[in-house]
């Protein structure tokens, strides 16, 4: 009771300080602002816990200390009724000293153990037999999702099944990078955790309302860290199913798109991209097998539309100035040809 | 071009009338031939005081180009240049410079000195500092990078490896960043070594250690803590260039190496960092409160312990910048414990602070309201400090503009403020006229104004999910109104700042003349003249108790009656 009266009132605050987007940031489910305020899976909701824990000793603090300050300020501020001479001078105490060295370690105790439980909680949380293993490698600048268990392989975009109830189901991240550090942050899912090269993290997370899920590169990386944008996708368990049914298939073969196919074989795309059951089976870059699958291109710098589809293989600084994929100098027809290939990588 | 001579011909032409023209080229030469304490003070403090508005100047076009959404102002390369050019100036070119500039002006006054223990070294350390950030801001014409044009270093001032190795950062932006940080490294080394020399060993008779001013002794503690400090940092860069130039593999990931190992040598250098620029803000504000509440300092043993034990407890808490690298959960929980630690004597400090003003009669002038707000700012910013020490809310925030906001708040709100104070304070001592009251408190309150709009709301950016170094954001995320508040803030501050630049340079030939004492002080730099002779004293001051100028003003009650 008193810790949902405390909840209201910071979230209460938090609404008055953010007046630009009211309403939007306590939603109990998915939504825009990737808000650490709205948690929405079992670690991110421990953690703003045990946050407004905190904040509600630190704030106590705050009001006793700043309350004081402020009163010995204006009570003891100087007056022209003053005496003359100098206050009486005061040297200090040894019993008052002790006092107030006591209280504080005793603040810090309280505060740690509190603490160091969720850390142990969280941290060294046992994984269940039937947890999603999902291993994510950074990149500049985009993220690389690999289902081992499936034999699924995509990009930027990642999807796990809902944690219900009755059907929990955890997701377990392996993170790595295969080149300078990032760090993956969905704040209403998780704590960030850091992709770092030559080193494996883990981190788990179980959300509990099918949706969207937004989030962002959170350790600086280079030109476009700014523009390695994440999304998450938490969807039903037969949402979850097709989608991974529809993640393992080939690419489809499109005779009417054969030219396209040609272009895209033909000039040095397929050395960085794959698209499985063709020749293309780069590395380098994402996994374009279902790329129409995908809402955005680029890690997120842009819907993915027709348009900007033919845009950003036409001259991708355009978008994203610093991204490793170069402009391949194609044509207007080789554009048209590779975009309406790319169009039936559904 | 006969008939525009190059200056230095007027000097050596004996039959120019305008002798005040070679006057004016032996002081400058004087200036760079000084080894005076009380002139490369000035240097320093002029030095950090011109990088601190160009660094400043980085942070408004950081600020217009996150007004709003999907911003054109800068590049995304420009931008990462300019927020790692901002962090490093202000923590190597301005805060250190400043604390170090205040050290080698008052340390040696306060304790009675004729000058540093080492001169020499003190002008080559200054030199060297300067040299280092010169060296730095020469990267924008000479740090050729990937497409031939001058660049600077955009790898973050924290410069996490990989990035810095030569497969992700061509060009030689980053070997300027480095070399210039080894360079202004051991300038830094250089002063901290003279000063615990000085302190050491060229008090005045009668001062013994526990009678020592606070000011002093926390630059003691300070300098003693940069020793160690710094040495790791420069081994990292050391082991960066070997890493770029001669095929080392310490930070190379690809064949071995190690990115933590970086992060690690990095921290171990940076947070104790942390402090070594917060000590001299406290220094500063023990000097100041006391005398504009007209108060002994409440506490003086325990304030001394607590600077010791900061020192000490600084050096292990390091990792509390790597919770979300990977650590385990004990190594989480045990960082968490120190971090948490180091409230205990910063809070002791504050408590004392509180204690001196408790009774007094407070005068508000400019330098006392910039202890006030240095006061609170620390406070909150202590109480931030434990939130993000709690390692699973830092899983969170860390890298969120809540981090930003925190640190603002101590290296700002704590650190710069209490510069200002330390400005406005010594500054009749140094030149021998006040700066203007009026202007003083236009510039606190604006500063003080656009400060809290600025970092107050950057705390609730980063609940909202927004991380640091990005040069622009999406329109959806709900972050456009609190971005455009921080950018009018700082543009508040920046007016701030211009007004104090005036009134800094106009009170020099305009402001009102200053006494010897014109703040009714208690330590010895108040007894010379203002400015003091080259040689500080007449003769060698001789003190009886820690506030020499109280036992000399009230003869009949001194200090030595009661300090224990």
């Amino acid at each position: 009771m008193q810790a949902s009266l405390i909840a209201n009132a910071v979230r209460f605050c938090g609404v008055i300080a953010c007046v630009s987007t009211p309403g939007l940031i306590w939603s109990e489910g998915p939504q825009r602002i990737p808000s650490t305020l709205a948690p929405a899976s079992t670690s991110a909701h421990q953690i703003f816990d045990l946050s407004l824990f905190v904040t509600a000793i630190t704030g106590g603090i705050f009001l006793v200390v700043g309350g004081l300050l402020a009163f010995a300020l204006f009570k003891f501020r100087a007056r022209t009724s003053d005496p003359s001479g100098e206050p009486a001078q005061i040297y200090g105490s040894s019993q008052i000293e002790l006092a107030w060295t006591v209280i504080p370690v005793l603040i810090v105790v309280v505060l740690f153990l509190t603490t160091a439980r969720v850390i142990f909680v969280i941290q060294d949380a046992p994984k269940p037999k039937s947890a999603l293993d999902v291993t994510v490698i950074g990149h500049q600048f985009w993220w690389e999702f690999r289902y081992p268990k499936y034999g699924v392989v995509t990009a930027n975009e990642l999807h796990v099944p809902v944690s219900s109830g009755a059907t929990p189901e955890a997701t377990f991240l392996k993170l790595t990078s295969a080149d300078v550090n990032h760090s993956f942050w969905i704040p209403q899912l998780a704590g960030k955790t850091d992709l770092i090269a030559n080193h494996v993290n883990t981190m788990w997370m179980d959300p509990q309302k099918p949706g969207l899920y937004l989030g962002q590169c959170a350790q600086f990386c280079g030109s476009q860290h700014a523009m390695m944008l994440l999304r998450v996708y938490v969807d039903t368990p037969e949402q979850f199913d097709a989608w991974i049914k529809n993640q393992q298939q080939s690419a489809q073969h499109d005779p009417t798109v054969e030219a396209g196919r040609k272009v895209f074989e033909g000039q040095a795309c397929m050395n960085c991209h794959t698209v499985s059951g063709t020749a293309a089976t780069g590395r380098f870059g994402p996994d374009l097998t279902h790329l129409m699958t995908r809402a955005t291109l680029a890690s997120g710098a842009m819907d993915n539309t027709p348009e900007n589809l033919r845009q950003w293989i036409k001259s991708p600084d355009t978008f994203k100035r610093g991204a490793l994929m170069p402009a391949m100098q194609l044509n207007d027809e080789q554009l048209d040809h590779i975009t309406a290939y790319l169009e039936t990588l559904k | 071009m006969s008939d525009y001579p190059l200056p230095v011909s007027h000097v050596v032409d004996p039959s120019t009338s305008a002798s005040e023209r070679s006057t004016l080229l032996e002081k400058l030469h004087g200036w760079v031939v000084t080894v005076d304490h009380k002139r490369l003070g000035i240097l320093y403090i002029l030095y950090s005081t011109f990088f601190l508005l160009v660094a400043g100047a980085e942070a408004l076009m950081i600020r217009i180009q996150l007004a709003y959404p999907h911003a054109h102002v800068l590049s995304a390369q420009v931008y990462n240049r300019f927020f790692t050019m901002h962090g490093t100036t202000m923590v190597f070119l301005v805060g250190m410079p400043f604390l170090f500039g205040f050290a080698n002006y008052i340390v040696p006054l306060q304790i009675g000195a004729r000058d540093m223990a080492f001169p020499r070294l003190n002008a080559f350390s200054f030199w060297m500092t300067a040299f280092g950030g010169f060296l730095l801001y020469y990267s924008f014409l000479g740090g050729a990078g990937l497409y031939g044009v001058g660049n600077a270093p955009d790898v973050g001032w924290f410069a996490y490896a990989p990035l810095t190795s030569r497969s992700f950062s061509p060009g030689h932006a980053t070997d300027y960043w480095a070399l210039a940080l080894i360079v202004s490294g051991f300038g830094t080394l250089g002063t901290a070594i003279n000063i615990v020399a000085t302190v050491i060993s060229m008090r005045c008779k009668g001062m013994t250690l526990m009678r020592m001013p606070l000011f002093t002794w926390l630059l003691l503690v300070v300098s003693m803590l940069t020793l160690v400090t710094i040495t790791p940092l420069t081994a990292a860069q050391f082991m960066l260039l070997i890493d770029r130039y001669l095929g080392g593999h310490f930070f190379d990931t690809q064949a071995g190496g190690s990115s933590l190992i970086w992060i690690h040598f990095f921290w171990i250098f940076g947070h104790p960092e942390v402090y070594v620029l917060v000590l001299p803000a406290f220094a500063i504000a023990n000097e100041i409160i006391p005398v504009f509440c007209r108060k002994a300092i409440f506490g003086y043993p325990a304030m001394v312990t607590a600077s010791v034990a900061i020192m000490f407890v600084s050096l292990s808490v390091w990792a509390h910048h790597m919770f979300t690298v990977g650590m385990t959960s004990v190594s989480n929980a045990f960082f968490t414990l120190s971090t948490m630690l180091v409230g205990v004597p910063t809070g002791i400090k504050i408590f004392n602070w509180i204690a001196t003003l408790w009774g007094g009669r407070i005068r508000f002038t400019t330098p006392m309201l910039f202890c006030i707000g240095f006061l609170f700012q620390f406070l909150i910013a202590g109480l931030t400090g434990i939130m993000l020490s709690v390692s699973p809310w830092d899983w969170q925030l860390h890298n969120s503009y809540s981090v930003i906001a925190h640190f603002h708040y101590v290296l700002v709100g704590a650190i710069v403020f209490c510069i200002f104070a330390g400005i406005y304070y010594w500054y009749p001592k140094a030149t021998g006229r006040l700066m203007n009251e009026t202007l003083g408190k236009w510039h606190f309150w604006l500063f003080a104004i656009g400060f809290h709009i600025t970092f107050d709301t950057m705390h609730f950016l980063g609940l909202l999910g927004m991380p640091r170094s990005i040069y622009t954001y999406q329109p959806d995320r709900g972050w456009n109104f609190l971005n455009l508040v921080v950018s009018v803030g700082g543009m508040i501050q920046g007016v701030a700042v211009l007004i104090f630049a005036y009134n800094f340079l106009v009170s020099y030939w305009r402001g009102e003349v200053a006494s010897d004492d014109p703040w009714d002080a208690w330590t010895l730099e108040w007894t010379t003249s203002s400015p003091p002779p080259v040689y500080n004293f007449e003769e060698e001051p001789e003190v009886h108790s820690r506030r020499p100028l109280w036992d000399l003003k009230h003869p009949d009650d001194p200090d030595w009656d009661y300090e224990s």
